[in-house]
């Protein structure tokens, strides 16, 4: 693993990961979004057999982002999970006790349709729509950033991915991080998730992740 | 014995004698087979009865067998089971067979059971199975799907395929190999002193007929006969020829600039019959023609795939009654049945195979001794010489062959969860069934119990957290309890994968057709597209329906289908090299004539190349370096040797290549010069550790990611969803790339992943025709040019080569650096 790469914003530093995270040193917490736990036993559970083995992984890696970063919290900025409620979700649990003491915030993404009481039971505070804290917002969808609201925000929901190409009819695509002007896309964690191809536009800033390292996009 | 097997053959020849029919002698010979119980392949072209010979044979055997009461027998279970490849030909098949059975007042019901039999219609046949059946291979495998299909299907005495050669070689063909190894089977189920089930194939020619006859009568583990039609048909193909070559475009693949040549043509014939090679391309054509001859309006329709049934049946109607002038239609109308008159037959564009062009050819002139006449109209100026050497090639009768698939993975989960989700099967009787098909023959036991454990265990999986449901294990028996799962499979069973399909509704009602969600999701709602000859303006797309208006716009977007892009066969290929030959040389042809000054053009520039010569062309323009080689040898031999052409040549420098082909050549294009001449070309083509940069080529390239499209929907990994199933149906979508990638990282052994693979390393990269590919190239004199411009031979290929493939010895990191760096330059 490479060493993240740092942007600021409004005197906030966020490292970005190839781990497909971002850590806010201010405020030591882990934000990412698009996880999607349990879509593995949610495809299984009907019959189609994927390897479990991504799911077990996305959970490892969120661990050791944890750990490398002594993060305090956790910001999921939606779809922290795939769909109802399934056995892969007991291993979350068992993998979130082992970690009781971090603090765990999820903003609500369109596939988080648990019932209430399955996130008490995980230590999971829930928030719904906008979420703030510390000057930064948090929001799933783009689509529903408030106009009013000046805040800086991070959002998900997209899965983005950058395509970049060159002479010789060659293109590439990456999963990446967007950072517009008012707003930031953040990539999806989970590596079984598909993607949303964007192109940079003039005056936004864009970091590709290409296999373990952090290339910005000119 | 002897009086008594003449009863049903006299009745039959004295019916035909009433008629004025004649019996063929390969009638006869197939009518006394069956009689001798046996089974086999009748070899006959469409149009010449072959429908009668097995039929009317089936019947012979019926009244010798009840020669007091055939006639007031009723009921009787099913008798003939009738698998054609098109649902189109199901209905003109059953009126021809009724037409006999009430003729000869044999009390026997025909049904048809395909994607179009109504719910009520497949309860009647539920309760009272006709005596025939004519079925698709799909439905035939739902009929397997179903509680007591063995009662059901174990009366039948034969079991005949029609068109046997479209199937084989193809999934589907798959599909019917499977069916019969198990309802042979179900004869003994019901009484075990029976005969086995005759198994009758009906094909056109072929390259392998005799193969084609082992395959279908594999499970019977019978030598079988081979019965053919001496029929000796003459075929005029008529090119038409650009009044001024010299501005008709040198790539393309529409031709209407000749729109205007086919009215005479139209005019002329009662019938016409229209091929286009693709959906979306037959939509323009029927448009141009309309609007070239707008007389022809009401007298001409459109026919293909997407359109909807009830407007297809009546365009099948409407040919049948001579109400059409023309039909503009895709291999839709190929086959065709005795019963169709057409007069002429036009192609637009390469038919891609001799077999293919003679099929359609014979669609019209169907009486003996008439002559079939086919017009082949050029979409671009070289595809004249193909017309050249189609004549060449059907002189010499280089007709293609059809190789069956083995080891098809996919199909055979699909088939076990079908068999699960009936009666359930027992793994040992099924793997005696499935090993007796030749497609399965050589499937270990070690494979087999690879296939068994997606359908149990699912795979790798974290015990304590997994909850995978498919199929259960109860006392050796394996089935799908839940009803969920069950239905999801009845419509996900068959082989023919296209993209999701959305219906196309009017505002106000009226369903126009389907559409592949990949091209309607590329639209914004305002844009106006065509389809069934409508255009029409996308309002918004809700569900699985894309809400639509009538539209008067004239900028419209003709959706292109993925499907029907088909690669010149091998031996059309080898006479086109012969045909170059002839270039500047003999003009004796018309088309070679015609095609005088673009070739002196190529010649100016490049080079033309000879049979025995293997031309490199070098050009460098704004987009980069091209490398065009041009081997002659389709489509797909031309990706598999781009493939290791690149990896060859990464191997010299770090490069990066966008790869395009058609099929006379391919190009490798990329942003740096690229490192051949006169010093290594040679090598580059040698099969020296051939074996070994196949596989390391086939991993860089997206042909192992293509087929596993068409494995995930078959092998059931994609979900595509069904009426009222919203939301949580949502969760259950992924696309096959996305699978292909995790199975790639995450479970490389996976069956469904091999066998991707092993598609590519079977029918793609097969090592030993590229072995003879290339040892042809090594052979030959290598010419290297650098043209200062395109030339004709390398413009169709630069411009519009479909597939793009990729190529890359450089890291990622480097791609991306030099991307940018080139950003910043311009």
């Amino acid at each position: 693993m490479t060493s993240p790469v740092l942007h600021k914003i409004d005197g906030h530093h966020f490292w970005l990961s190839p781990q497909r995270c971002l850590f806010w040193e201010e405020e030591k917490a882990l934000i990412l979004s698009d996880l999607h736990f349990g879509k593995t036993g949610h495809f299984r559970k009907h019959g189609i057999a994927v390897p479990q083995a991504v799911y077990r992984e996305d959970l490892q890696r969120l661990l050791d982002q944890v750990i490398f970063y002594k993060a305090k919290q956790v910001i999921a900025v939606g779809d922290l999970f795939h769909s109802e409620s399934n056995k892969e979700l007991e291993l979350f649990l068992k993998w979130r006790n082992d970690i009781s003491s971090v603090q765990f915030t999820l903003v609500k993404g369109n596939h988080d349709i648990l019932h209430q009481q399955w996130y008490e039971k995980a230590g999971i505070e829930v928030r719904t729509g906008f979420y703030g804290q510390a000057g930064i917002g948090f929001v799933h969808d783009p689509s529903e950033l408030p106009e009013t609201n000046g805040l800086y925000t991070f959002c998900g929901h997209f899965h983005p991915a950058v395509v970049i190409s060159g002479t010789g009819k060659q293109s590439l695509q990456f999963p990446c991080f967007y950072f517009s002007k008012k707003m930031a896309i953040l990539p999806a964690f989970s590596k079984f998730s598909g993607f949303a191809t964007v192109r940079k536009k003039k005056g936004d800033q864009v970091y590709a992740i290409v296999d373990q390292s952090i290339i910005t996009i000119q | 014995m002897k009086a008594k097997a003449n009863t049903g053959l006299s009745i039959i020849r004295e019916w035909m004698a009433h008629k004025g029919y004649e019996p063929f002698a390969f009638q006869e010979e197939s009518w006394q087979q069956i009689l001798a119980g046996k089974s086999g392949l009748v070899n006959a072209p469409t149009g010449c009865g072959k429908t009668f010979s097995v039929f009317l044979g089936s019947i012979i055997q019926y009244i010798n067998e009840q020669p007091s009461d055939f006639r007031k027998k009723k009921n009787l279970g099913l008798q003939l089971l009738w698998i054609t490849p098109l649902r189109a030909l199901a209905k003109d098949i059953a009126r021809a067979m009724e037409e006999v059975l009430t003729e000869l007042s044999i009390p026997w019901q025909v049904g048809i059971r395909n994607g179009d039999t109504s719910t009520t219609e497949r309860q009647k046949q539920k309760k009272y199975m006709p005596e025939v059946l004519i079925i698709t291979p799909e439905s035939l495998h739902l009929l397997l799907a179903q509680k007591g299909y063995p009662s059901v299907l174990g009366s039948v005495r034969i079991i005949a395929m029609d068109e046997w050669h479209e199937l084989l070689g193809s999934k589907r063909g798959v599909q019917v190999e499977l069916a019969v190894s198990r309802i042979i089977h179900c004869r003994k189920t019901i009484d075990a002193s029976a005969k086995t089930p005759q198994v009758w194939g009906i094909s056109a020619t072929i390259g392998n007929l005799e193969e084609a006859k082992n395959v279908l009568l594999a499970p019977l583990q019978q030598e079988g006969v081979i019965i053919k039609a001496q029929l000796d048909k003459k075929i005029e193909v008529i090119p038409i020829i650009p009044d001024e070559i010299e501005k008709y475009p040198w790539a393309g693949h529409l031709g209407i600039k000749l729109a205007h040549k086919l009215v005479p043509v139209i005019e002329s014939n009662r019938t016409t019959l229209i091929f286009i090679n693709t959906r979306g391309m037959s939509e323009t054509w029927y448009q141009t023609l309309l609007t070239v001859a707008p007389q022809f309006a009401g007298a001409m329709a459109l026919h293909h795939g997407s359109i909807e049934q009830e407007l297809r049946l009546w365009v099948e109607e409407a040919l049948h009654t001579e109400k059409l002038k023309a039909v503009v239609c895709t291999a839709s109308l190929d086959l065709g049945v005795d019963f169709r008159p057409v007069d002429a037959v036009i192609q637009v564009g390469s038919p891609k195979g001799i077999a293919r062009f003679l099929q359609r050819a014979g669609r019209s002139g169907h009486r003996p001794g008439e002559i079939s006449r086919i017009y082949f109209l050029p979409t671009h100026s070289l595809e004249l010489l193909e017309v050249a050497a189609l004549k060449q090639a059907i002189q010499e009768k280089a007709i293609e062959s059809r190789e069956p698939m083995l080891l098809c993975f996919d199909v055979l989960l699909q088939y076990l969860c079908t068999l699960a989700i009936g009666e359930g099967f027992r793994a040992g009787e099924i793997f005696t069934e499935i090993k007796s098909t030749w497609c399965f023959a050589d499937i270990t036991e070690t494979e087999w119990q690879k296939v068994l454990l997606p359908l149990t265990i699912g795979g790798k999986a974290l015990q304590q957290y997994d909850e995978y449901k498919k199929v259960e294990v109860t006392d050796g028996l394996f089935h799908i309890r839940n009803r969920r799962l069950a239905m999801r499979h009845r419509m996900h069973i068959g082989t023919i994968v296209s993209d999701a399909m959305l219906k196309v509704k009017l505002m106000n009602g009226g369903f126009i057709g389907v559409i592949e969600e990949w091209f309607i999701s590329r639209l914004e709602p305002g844009e106006v597209f065509t389809l069934a000859g409508r255009n029409l303006e996308l309002v918004m797309i809700k569900d699985m329906n894309v809400m639509v208006r009538k539209s008067g716009s004239k900028k419209t977007i003709v959706p292109s289908w993925m499907g029907g892009r088909m690669s010149l066969t091998a031996n059309l290929g080898k006479i086109l090299r012969e045909t170059f030959n002839r270039a500047l040389v003999d003009e004796s042809d018309i088309e070679l004539k015609s095609l005088h000054s673009l070739f002196e053009l190529q010649r100016t520039l490049s080079h033309i190349p000879r049979n025995h010569e293997i031309l490199i062309e070098q050009i460098e323009d704004k987009n980069g370096f091209h490398l065009v080689v041009y081997p002659f040898e389709g489509r797909q031999v031309h990706e598999a040797m781009s493939a290791i052409l690149a990896y060859r040549i990464g191997k010299i420098t770090p490069i990066s290549f966008s790869i395009s082909m058609n099929d006379y050549g391919f190009e490798l294009l990329s942003d740096q010069p690229v490192p051949v001449d006169d010093s290594n070309a040679r090598e580059l083509f040698t099969t020296d550790n051939l074996l070994l940069d196949i596989q390391k080529s086939m991993n860089n390239t997206e042909m192992a990611k293509r087929k596993f499209r068409d494995i995930a929907v078959i092998g059931g990994l994609i979900f595509q969803g069904m009426p009222g199933e919203k939301k949580k149906a949502r969760h259950l979508q992924s696309s096959a790339s996305l699978l292909f990638k995790v199975f790639e990282e995450y479970d490389t052994d996976n069956l469904l992943l091999k066998q991707a693979y092993q598609e590519v390393l079977m029918q793609q990269m097969d090592e030993v025709r590229l072995r003879l590919a290339l040892q042809r190239i090594v052979d030959s004199d290598i010419i290297l040019r650098f043209p200062e411009k395109i030339t004709p031979l390398s413009f169709p290929i630069i411009v519009d080569g479909l597939n793009r493939n990729h190529y890359s010895s450089e890291s990622l990191e480097e791609r991306v650096r030099k991307m940018q760096q080139q950003l910043e330059k311009d």
